[in-house]
């Protein structure tokens, strides 16, 4: 692609977020017309309309937005880190972490910042603990050895999650662990989405500013070696970015998987394999999928469709296609 | 700059599988490395370039011992041409070619104007300059190579590893990467490389008039010319089977292993 045809395509991704995030604004059960919606934005109209759109869609939108952008990029980071088209942000149990941790919260009564932050810690605590093992283990390819204890330790946690749901209070605790397990932003506040930005912002700038050697890595650690790059210190810096960013959305929004083992796809149809490209363009592609499908989940039903559900439901026929495509290197 | 390895001692995990390894080459030189499957070619590759430690003796890259080198600094001073592979993702031949340049590169920095023009020229010294474009990942084998060797010359490195650059490769092609191998090195004085590579095929060391590195076994079985290095004698005794080393009316030196054998034959 050449530089031209990069900035087209970038201006025209923010263009359709920009009439995406406007459109979701004017969606839901309380009827505004464009015009009483901007009013509100500017803090001028109708008070009740101001409340709906400044404190109850503006921050949803804000958060679909961000969950999107944040699971997408970890989704294509791990890709291009492990080599590999069908790993996503959850690869090295940070989503299995994040549950344990939450439904941790939710077993023990903590209130919801408490909740958020047992979710944070267990899921930054459940890689750090596979990146443990595995630098201990110290036998063969060790981006193999990383991937194999990812699944190991994410089952322990869910075996554990499983017995902290067999124990809960069926009545209060289970419905609510039920629902966290299955994403949703239903009740995100701004006071949620305060802590989780900052940090995602961070990861995603660490990403970008190691772009160029992430994509050398994908040659294979020896490779990349031979090729001048540290490859150790490389991955732990891109873990621990990847990390940060999907944990602190997990805290927020529950477990929603698909959108970074998919959206990554859209992005190197779009630019190619590039790093440098691929990261803000998987970005700027999974905010807009996660607003549509967040829009979706809360207008298409009268009660809210659960955001993991609805990621599935659209995630998995897609992926079916993917793999239908049969096209060698994913494109 | 010169390459230089002293009672190297080379293996994995503490074993070792090779023992009193020693080579040198130098600008414009070719080092051509013989022996039979697993006699540890791949091994010594992988501790000239410090990608697993040597257990034992010294590699020196010019001055500097190349334990002490962090992995930007090797690469700087020599260029890994891996055999012709396909990475997951379908990145274009061209982006292959400018991972050359990453050791040129600030940690958190993108290819330069420099870089693209410098990728550029590799492929056009290669006479690949069309392929740029194109998906790495459906190049034929033969073209990988080429490109593989292209990021090596964009990479900048007085010194070049090729592990088997002709395996897996038709006989045209095979006829190309040597051609390019030797001109490598001969380049003129000042800008030939020194290249070490390693090949299943004896004839190749004659072609070149390389120096020989004949291994069994995790030792040196002969080193120096080709034609006192490679007898028929020791070719058959290093790989296992009669083998006649013969010249033909132009006066090149072929090797052929007589058809129909049986183990011990």
């Amino acid at each position: 692609m050449t530089a031209g045809g990069g900035w087209r395509l970038g201006a025209a991704l923010l263009a359709a977020l920009l009439v995406l995030a406007g459109a979701a604004l004017l969606v839901g059960p309380y009827a505004l017309t464009p015009g009483e919606v901007a009013a509100a934005l500017l803090g001028q109209g109708d008070r009740q309309a101001g409340i709906v759109v400044r404190q109850v869609r503006l921050p949803r939108v804000a958060a679909a937005l961000l969950l999107g952008a944040a699971l997408a990029s970890a989704g294509a980071a791990y890709q291009a880190l492990f080599r590999n088209p069908l790993v996503s942000p959850d690869i090295l149990g940070v989503s299995a972490g994040a549950g344990l941790g939450a439904v941790l919260g939710i077993f023990l009564s903590l209130p919801v910042l408490g909740i958020q932050l047992a979710a944070f810690a267990g899921g930054l605590g459940a890689v750090a603990l596979v990146w443990v093992v595995a630098a201990a283990v110290q036998r063969g390819d060790p981006t193999l050895v990383l991937v194999l204890t990812g699944v190991v330790v994410g089952a322990l946690a869910g075996a554990a999650t499983s017995l902290v749901k067999v124990l809960a209070d069926p009545y209060d605790q289970l419905p609510a662990i039920t629902f966290w397990l299955l994403g949703s932003l239903a009740a995100v506040t701004p006071a949620d989405i305060a802590p989780a930005l900052p940090a995602v912002v961070l990861g995603l700038v660490v990403l970008g500013l190691l772009r160029w050697r992430i994509n050398v890595l994908g040659m294979g650690d020896e490779e990349a070696r031979a090729l001048g790059v540290e490859a150790g210190r490389l991955r732990l810096w891109t873990v621990v970015a990847a990390t940060l960013v999907t944990a602190s959305v997990t805290a927020v929004a529950g477990v929603v998987g698909w959108v970074g083992l998919v959206i990554p796809h859209v992005g190197r149809m779009l630019v190619g394999p590039g790093f440098g490209r691929l990261l803000p363009v998987s970005a700027a592609v999974g905010a807009g999928y996660l607003l549509v499908v967040d829009t979706l989940a809360r207008s298409i039903a009268a009660t809210e469709v659960p955001l993991g559900i609805l990621t599935a439901a659209i995630g998995a026929p897609f992926f079916i296609w993917l793999l239908a495509r049969g096209r060698r290197g994913w494109s | 700059m010169r390459l230089a390895a002293r009672d190297l001692a080379i293996g994995h995990g503490g074993r070792a599988i090779g023992r009193g390894l020693s080579l040198a080459v130098g600008p414009g030189e070719i080092l051509c490395l013989l022996g039979p499957n697993g006699c540890g070619k791949t091994t010594l590759f992988r501790t000239l370039l410090g990608l697993i430690p040597a257990l034992g003796g010294t590699v020196t890259l010019g001055e500097a011992p190349l334990a002490r080198l962090g992995r930007a600094a090797v690469a700087r001073r020599i260029a890994y041409v891996p055999q012709a592979h396909a990475p997951p993702f379908p990145y274009a031949a061209r982006e292959i070619v400018l991972m050359g340049r990453t050791a040129r590169l600030g940690p958190f920095a993108s290819p330069g104007a420099a870089d693209h023009a410098a990728a550029a020229a590799a492929l056009d010294r290669l006479g690949i300059a069309g392929l740029g474009g194109q998906d790495y990942t459906r190049l034929s084998g033969g073209q990988r190579q080429l490109v593989l060797i292209a990021r090596a010359l964009a990479q900048g490195a007085p010194l070049l590893v090729m592990d088997e650059p002709t395996a897996s490769l038709d006989f045209g092609n095979r006829a190309r990467v040597l051609a390019e191998i030797a001109a490598l090195a001969r380049a003129g004085a000042a800008e030939g490389r020194g290249v070490i590579f390693s090949t299943h095929d004896p004839e190749q060391a004659f072609a070149l008039g390389a120096e020989v590195l004949l291994m069994q076994g995790g030792a040196i079985r002969a080193r120096g010319r080709p034609e006192a290095a490679l007898t028929a004698a020791r070719l058959s005794e290093v790989y296992g089977v009669p083998i006649t080393v013969e010249r033909t009316e132009s006066g090149r030196l072929v090797c052929a292993a007589p058809l129909g054998l049986r183990r011990g034959g």
